[in-house]
């Protein structure tokens, strides 16, 4: 708690204030995605795209904050998180899209509420959306096998090289907004493919209590199997990267096809 | 027809084009293989649910026979061809993975686009798999181009074969007997390639078709 | 006076003044002259069009000058597409002629400059006012070669002529398609005003024709690929001051040109029309944004970042043709404003980051980023600018690029209403390549910022920089501020552009003011929403707290000390992550194929005394597949006609007795 911040003799204004801003942004997308009730006070404020855009101005943040002091580690981190990112992103869009043209809207809310309504029915292109989805947070928490956040070797490490620079607070700050974006990916998983137990709208305290006891069972669940499949499965190398995000890309493109071809798609 | 019962037949055949994709994303031969019974076993489920569908006998028939030939006889015997010929670690791909998986998804769009344009009069249950299977046909003709070994060619051709199955399951009423004597053409030109695999394997060492390209005189 | 009397009034002293400034000629005065009355110029024209669009002025207006084709006149007409327009061109043109102020000082011939300055922006101006084909094309004209003398302008430095000469040519060919498309539009009758135009249509081949025509006259100038290769040679040659004009500027009159053509005289779109812009506004954001990746020199980056956010302009544009054909006029509306909001938007933060271009670049001397770094610490003002431009164009939150494209993504999101197939499947296709082109621009930009202004210096020119005159700081921290204000407060902005948008395809937008908390809801609140001015709020508050926190309730004790490096850290500069480096991962996954790029690696043997090399090098496929052979035809075209110079005179004139006669047959036969 008490640790001073030892900062380089070049680190810039930008290089302190970073921490906080990739903080923050993260933490207001986390605050938009539904957890344990739907239709809060301000979830319109922002809506599917918003929170992936706000999650880009954190990793903006975050890869110049890398680069700031000057070293060799530091950009090394920061173009290999804009390479994935520049990949996951497509991937990303494909799988608002196909939610979006399934539900009629980009509100997670709405999203989920349509998810629990019983005219989904059986469909390839959510299940091809959810395989989609899990890659591409695979990819964006750093995790394995695309990058590992345990490492702090030169070939494997993506995150990590980043704030390589940090210490101290504005490190606990930037690590607990990387804890933050994998409670964020998790949730959104889980309030779209997962949403029951959501409380609906003006739901009483017991929906609400029951909202977030399912909540706690799904973070569990998902906590047990991220460890199960980081034990099971090695780091790739890096340019695996592209392929690895390319196939979640192609079955998120795939799933949109599907659905133009789906109940419902066809006129 | 029932909602669910759409849902599952979409499912089905959606599961078909995808196991098509996955198939194009695959170098190495093993794997290919499996996928390829993955397909072949989507594939009688489908027909089977078509039967079940339209309470057409005969397409259980069809499903047995996708089950047993392409799921269980073609898969093995390829498994053993490859073991033989000792390239059962090969990697295969004439072009990357990406400008393929890329040029697959162009066609599943350009498949759906015609045929969904050409049918707009059909039952949307024949529409869905009409589209599905033009696309499974086309990625099976992707796969023969991009592929160079013999092998990968032939799980490629069977591939369009079963796109062709899903066709005919879909079009209500094409008879048991043309669908027989499509299974038994495609048996005899498995063995055909089978035995022609192992000829090319005799003379040049290898199933590499470029090869052949370089003994068909004057190139050397 | 009527509105369009003043800004007619607005446009001519700014031509006007183009001959005093040529008198006055190198002394101060011609500068404080020149960007002054530009600045007071365009600032009145400016504001009354500004007025006007948002309806306290008489919105509409005719005039007819008595000059041009005698039977027609110099016809101009103001509504709101031209307004807002107008508004575009004018705050461009206010805000580079104050950076000028006190960029212009450096200028070593000044006398090269400010005359073309005034009279490209005089032409600017009339093109958006023009109501008639000739006044329409003279005033194109003489926006280009005003902006071609000013490309030359510093005509010793290497490249820089070459430049204007590829510049010259594509817009030769852009006028001439253009001049065509109105040809066409005319008809017959030779009726050149628009007025008639727009009363009898053109229809079927000929409607495909003026289409395909305004594509390539329109899209060449704004830099629609593949006609883009100008682009980045001519905008950087400029003086940053005219880059920003030309980037920001000049591409959306190029756009207004577009919309004009296609959206207003051009009658009723078919559904195909729009497969084509699509088609080439996908491939230019992602093009342009790749060639941005991979350039060293600053300027260049910010020109072929110009060409990606033409692309999303032009997807805007196409999806409102979709939109339009299957009359579906509330979609329409969304993606016309989407595509008028980022035209407006791109005109803000491309001006805000050629100015910091600018500023670097009198700082130090150089554009080579490779031999910049560590400005933060110099310029610090000129860096939070830059920054904020950099957050805007990259499309993230809250600034104003985000709210653009996301309105874009809205209108791509209502596809499925489409009839057509193969729009059904197309669009989803645009969408994800505007993502991709969407993340690439944030790596591109976070490239150009963390080289240029993160790290250590990496030349001696870097390490002495100062910051820039008051002037350069005012006009990027005012950019700075409407990038941030028009990001948080859209609701207002899409209110303005409703009219024009009404004006190009008959359908507007529900008011957005009105909204509680204003925000933004294009199509109805359960479907999609944005609050700018919350999410603002709430990145603020939580940063802040968090701060805030952390401080009170933990250390805030800091200590400098030598950077950690994983504990070997280098003092030499030359070991930092260079640009060429950073762009190296993407070089290798999207390049490969689409730029041609390759990567060359000459390792000596062990025991060799020969230092490794690396080369990277890439191409532009589009140049090599497309021009290189039109040049080689015409060179060879050239050499073939050579020889009618050494003719005898009787070859001659027999050979204009042969082509009389023809013409005569031709007229005989056809009539």
């Amino acid at each position: 708690m008490r640790k001073e911040v030892v900062l380089a003799h070049n680190a810039s204004w930008l290089f302190r204030v970073a921490p906080y801003l990739i903080f923050a942004g993260t933490w207001v997308a986390a605050a938009l995605v539904p957890t344990f009730a739907t239709g809060l006070m301000f979830s319109w404020s922002a809506d599917l795209i918003a929170i992936i855009a706000l999650l880009g101005t954190a990793r903006f943040f975050l890869a110049l904050a890398g680069m700031d002091i000057g070293t060799s580690f530091g950009g090394i981190g920061a173009s290999r998180e804009v390479m994935i990112a520049t990949l996951a992103e497509p991937a990303l869009l494909m799988i608002v899209f196909s939610l979006a043209l399934l539900a009629g809207s980009t509100q997670l809310s709405t999203i989920a509420g349509y998810m629990l309504s019983s005219n989904v029915g059986l469909r390839v292109t959510l299940a091809l959306s959810l395989f989609s989805l899990i890659m591409v947070a695979i990819a964006e928490n750093a995790r394995i096998p695309v990058d590992n956040p345990a490492t702090h070797l030169e070939l494997t490490m993506v995150h990590e090289a980043m704030v390589l620079e940090y210490s101290a607070r504005h490190l606990a700050v930037i690590e607990l907004a990387s804890f933050l974006k994998l409670l964020l990916y998790v949730s959104l998983i889980a309030c779209v493919f997962a949403p029951w137990g959501l409380a609906p709208v003006g739901a009483g305290a017991a929906a609400h209590l029951l909202g977030i006891a399912t909540y706690a069972g799904k973070l569990a669940v998902a906590g047990v199997l991220l460890a199960l499949f980081e034990t099971a499965i090695a780091k790739m190398r890096v340019f695996r990267a592209p392929a690895f995000l390319g196939a979640a890309f192609m079955m998120g493109i795939l799933g949109v096809l599907l659905l133009f071809v789906s109940r419902g798609g066809l006129r | 027809m029932s909602d669910l019962s759409f849902d599952i037949a979409h499912l089905l055949a959606g599961g078909l084009v995808l196991i098509s994709l996955l198939m194009l994303y695959q170098d190495r031969l093993t794997a290919l293989i499996n996928v390829f019974a993955a397909q072949a076993v989507t594939l009688s489920l489908s027909v089977a649910w078509q039967a079940y569908v339209q309470q057409a006998p005969h397409l259980y028939v069809t499903a047995v026979i996708a089950l047993a030939f392409k799921a269980l006889a073609i898969p093995v015997a390829l498994h053993r061809i490859i073991k033989r010929l000792g390239i059962h670690r090969e990697i295969d791909q004439v072009v990357g993975v990406g400008p393929t998986m890329l040029a697959g998804i162009g066609l599943v769009a350009l498949a759906l686009v015609v045929m969904l344009g050409v049918t707009s009069e059909a039952d949307r249950l024949a529409r869905e798999d009409l589209a599905f299977a033009l696309s499974v046909v086309l990625l099976g003709l992707l796969m023969m181009i991009t592929r160079r070994n013999a092998v990968g060619l032939v799980v490629g051709f069977m591939s369009l074969e079963n796109g062709l199955v899903l066709a005919a399951a879909g079009a209500k009423g094409m008879p048991l007997v043309v669908e027989i004597s499509v299974a038994f053409s495609v048996l005899v030109a498995f063995i055909v390639i089978g035995v022609f695999l192992f000829r090319i394997r005799e003379r040049f060492e290898t199933v590499d078709v470029a090869a052949l390209d370089r003994f068909r005189g004057g190139q050397g | 006076m009527t509105p369009l009397q003043i800004l007619l009034a607005g446009a001519g002293a700014l031509l006007g003044l183009a001959p005093a400034v040529v008198a006055l000629g190198r002394s101060p005065g011609a500068r404080a002259l020149t960007y002054g009355g530009a600045l007071t110029l365009c600032g009145l024209t400016g504001a009354v069009a500004l007025l006007s669009l948002l309806g306290l002025a008489s919105p509409t207006g005719d005039a007819v000058l008595p000059l041009g084709l005698p039977w027609v006149g110099a016809r101009f007409h103001l509504d709101a597409l031209s307004a807002a327009f107008l508004v575009v061109v004018n705050l461009g043109g206010a805000v580079a002629s104050f950076y000028a102020l006190g960029y212009g000082r450096h200028e070593t011939e000044p006398q090269r400059v400010q005359p073309f300055y005034l009279a490209f922006l005089a032409g600017m101006n009339l093109v958006v006012l023009a109501a008639d084909a000739f006044s329409f094309l003279i005033a194109w004209e003489v926006m280009s070669l005003a902006s071609w003398a000013l490309v030359v302008a510093r005509h010793r430095e290497a490249g820089n002529v070459r430049a204007g000469y590829v510049y010259l040519l594509m817009a030769s060919f852009g006028a001439l398609s253009l001049l065509l498309a109105f040809g066409l539009l005319a008809g017959p009758q030779g009726a050149y005003a628009f007025d008639a135009m727009r009363a009898h249509r053109a229809a079927g081949a000929v409607a495909a024709l003026v289409l395909a025509l305004a594509i390539l006259g329109a899209g060449s100038k704004a830099g629609l690929v593949p006609l883009h290769v100008w682009l980045p040679l001519a905008h950087p040659a400029a003086p940053s001051h005219v880059s920003a004009l030309m980037s920001g500027v000049m591409t959306k009159v190029a756009v207004y040109a577009f919309i004009r053509i296609v959206f207003d005289l051009a009658g009723p779109p078919d559904w195909w029309w729009s497969l084509p812009v699509l088609v080439l506004g996908g491939a230019t954001t992602v093009m342009g944004v790749l060639q941005a990746l991979m350039q060293q020199d600053l300027k260049r980056v910010l020109a072929f970042s110009t060409v990606e956010n033409v692309g999303v302009v032009f997807i805007g544009l196409g999806l409102a043709l979709a939109f339009r054909a299957a009359q579906l006029p509330a979609a329409a509306a969304l993606s016309m404003t989407a595509a008028l909001f980022h035209v407006f938007n791109h005109a803000a933060f491309k001006s805000l980051l050629f100015f910091g271009a600018g500023a670097v670049q009198e700082a130090t001397g150089e554009r080579d980023i490779e031999r910049l770094g560590g400005l933060i610490q110099r310029m610090p003002q000129t860096a939070l600018a830059f920054l904020g431009g950099s957050l805007a164009i990259s499309a993230l939150p809250p600034l104003n690029g985000f709210v653009s494209e996301w309105l874009t993504f809205q209108a791509i999101l209502m596809s499925p209403r489409l009839e057509a197939w193969a729009l059904k499947l197309l669009v989803p296709a645009v969408g994800a390549l505007m993502a991709l082109s969407a993340a690439l621009a944030a790596a591109c930009f976070v490239r150009v910022f963390g080289i240029v202004f993160l790290g250590r210096p990496r030349s001696a020119a870097a390490g002495g920089a100062r910051e820039t005159d008051l002037f350069c700081r005012t006009a990027l921290l005012a950019l700075a501020g409407i990038c941030l204000v028009v990001g948080v407060l859209p609701g207002f902005v899409i209110d303005a552009l409703a009219p024009a948008a009404e004006a190009a395809v008959g359908g507007r937008l529900p008011a957005q003011v009105s909204q509680p908390w204003l925000s933004i809801v294009p199509i109805a609140e359960s479907r999609s929403s944005y609050n700018g001015i919350l999410v603002l709020a709430f990145i603020a508050g939580s940063a802040g707290m968090c701060a805030a926190a952390i401080h009170q309730f933990a250390s805030r004790q800091t200590r400098r000390g030598p950077a950690w490096d994983c504990g070997a850290p280098d003092p030499s500069p030359a070991t930092q992550y260079t640009a060429a480096s950073f762009a190296q991962p993407i070089r290798r996954v999207f390049a490969t194929t689409l730029l041609a790029a390759r990567e060359d690696v000459d390792m000596p043997q062990p025991g060799e005394l020969r230092a490794s090399r690396f080369q990277a090098t890439i191409g532009d496929p589009i140049w090599r597949t497309l021009y290189a052979p039109i040049a080689w035809s015409v060179d060879l075209a050239a050499e073939r006609l050579n020889r009618l110079q050494f003719l005898t005179i009787r070859l001659y004139l027999s050979l204009v007795f042969f082509a009389l006669i023809g013409l005569l047959l031709v007229l005989a036969l056809w009539t």
